[in-house]
Parts: structure tokens; sequence; C-alpha cells
């Protein structure tokens, strides 16, 4: 049988990694937006697994909810980069400094 | 035991499949290595018995979202090399980050025992109802429980769909056609100029 903290440190696992990868790769918005979606699974994976843990089938309603919002943010950040890359013919950050603070 | 040993394997290729994802170079073998990530854990999510996710996860996401990613990011014409600069520079802060954020949440969730309560040390742990399959349970209690936020969730999606066309619809080019309207409601004071003239 699987522990519940084996899988919740995996999820913390995964959830660190994307939090790397968006230190480290800081210029490329795709690959932030995939980070993103990485943090997301990580947090569904805690969520089935509380579920699965506690016999509650609420936990795997959230995550539904969850995947639904996500694929909603994924479409627009995309389709934000698309219109961005024609304006400015670039999706590198360091560029994208009209709004200077 | 053999449900653990597959858990490990799955887990291993989810970790190895997403430090390929931040750390290759090209943006298309990143999105093909999120999508093994998405499969380790929807394998992950079987094991765990959330069967319904699982397929969800593998339609939903390898299906259509990743489709997107790879779709932008062919159609993109981006210039890998200017953004990796910085890569070797943020390398470290990164990894110094991500350590410390591990060895806290690991001094979290490590120790075991989360579920069991802390004065009777009784797990509170449940099973799902053995004769209802996970689909069931879970349509049972999207569609009586959470029938609203069902619902908004329909609406989210509908935004979604209407931003995404919304902001990446060019306008029509500028066609030269006539316009009947401009045509019928022309004068003729508009149009024609008697002008006197000397005769020569």
């Amino acid at each position: 049988m699987i522990e519940l903290s084996e899988v919740l440190i995996l999820a913390a696992m995964l959830f660190c990694i994307s939090v790397a990868g968006i230190f480290i790769n800081r210029k490329n918005v795709i690959i932030l937006l995939m980070c993103i979606e990485l943090m997301l699974l990580s947090v569904n994976l805690n969520f089935v697994a509380f579920s699965h843990f506690l016999g509650d089938i609420h936990g795997q309603v959230f995550v539904f909810f969850i995947l639904t919002v996500a694929a909603a943010e994924a479409a627009i950040g995309l389709a934000i980069l698309v219109v961005l890359f024609r304006n400015r013919n670039t999706i590198n950050v360091v560029d994208l400094d009209t709004l200077k603070g | 035991m053999l449900e653990q040993s597959i858990f490990y394997i799955f887990a291993a290729f989810l970790i190895f499949s997403a430090c390929m994802v931040i750390s290759v170079r090209n943006p298309v073998h990143a999105a093909l290595f999120l999508i093994l990530s998405f499969f380790c854990s929807a394998a992950i999510w079987l094991i765990l018995e959330a069967e319904f996710l699982a397929i969800a996860l593998v339609l939903v996401y390898v299906g259509a979202v990743m489709v997107l990613f790879l779709f932008v990011v062919m159609m993109l014409d981006i210039n890998i090399s200017t953004l990796r600069e910085g890569f070797s520079r943020f390398l470290p802060v990164g990894l110094l980050v991500a350590v410390l954020m591990l060895a806290a949440m690991g001094l979290i969730v490590g120790g075991g025992g989360i579920l069991s309560d802390p004065e009777t040390g009784a797990t509170g742990a449940g099973q799902f109802e053995a004769a209802a399959g996970n689909t069931r349970l879970l349509g049972k209690a999207l569609f009586t429980e959470y029938i609203y936020p069902f619902e908004v969730a329909g609406a989210i999606l509908l935004v979604a769909i209407i931003a995404a066309i919304g902001l990446t619809m060019r306008k029509p080019r500028t066609q030269r056609t006539p316009k009947p309207g401009k045509q019928v409601s022309i004068k003729r004071e508009e149009r024609v100029k008697l002008v006197n003239m000397e005769s020569e």
C-alpha cells in the first residue's frame, strides 16, 4: 500500500521543480506557462491523494474544477502570447518593458 | 508491493520529465516532456482510484491543452538562444529556492500520520463505496451538490472561448467594395461643383 506522505512528497517535489523552473526560465513565457501547468498538476495530485486516503469524493470534484479553470487559463494565456508575438515580434520577458514601473 | 513499485516507477518518470521540462533547450521538447509528465500523473491517479479524472487528464490535457501548446510553440518563430541567456546565472537561485521549499514541505508532510488524530492516533482513513464506480460517485456529487459550481465552470469555459477568439481575431483586410448606404445617401452638392469661367 502507498502511504499518504509518499504521494504528498512527490507532489511537493513536483511543485518545487516547477518553482525552480520559473526561476531559471524567466525569459521564456512559454516555459513559464508550462511551469504553471506543472504546479497545478502537483496541487491536483495532493487533492487526489487526500481524496483517496480520506475516502471522500469532494476532493476529486475540486480537481475537476481546477482542471476546468486551468484549461481556460492555458487557452487565454496562449492567446495573449500569440497576440504579443504578433505585435512585438518577441516573447522575451526582458523586452516587454513598455509599462516601465 | 506491486502497487508500490508501480507507483515508484511512475513517480520517478514524473520527476524526470518535470526536470526535463524546465531544463531542455527546445520548447517543443519541453512540451513533449510535459505530455509525458501528464501521462505519468494520470497513471498515479489511476493507482489512487481516481479513474475518471485520470482519463479526463489524458483526454483534456494531452488531447487539447498540450496540442494547443505545441501548436503555439511551433507557430511562433522564436529565437531560442536569446531566451536561454541567464539560464546558468539563475540556476543557483532557482535550485536554492526549490531545495528550501522542498525541505520546508518535507518537514510538514514527510513525518507521516498527517491524517491521524493527534490525541488518539487513529487515522481518519475511509473507503469509497465499493459497489459504486468512481465515475458514478463523482457524477452524483457533481450534479447534485455541486450543480451551481458546475454551471459556473461551463460559463468560465465559454468566457475562455470568447476571450481567446476575441484576442486573436484580426480585423478583416480593407477591401475596396462599394458601400450601398453611402452611395444612396450621397447629395448632388457633394459631387458636382459648378464653376463659372470666362470663355476663351
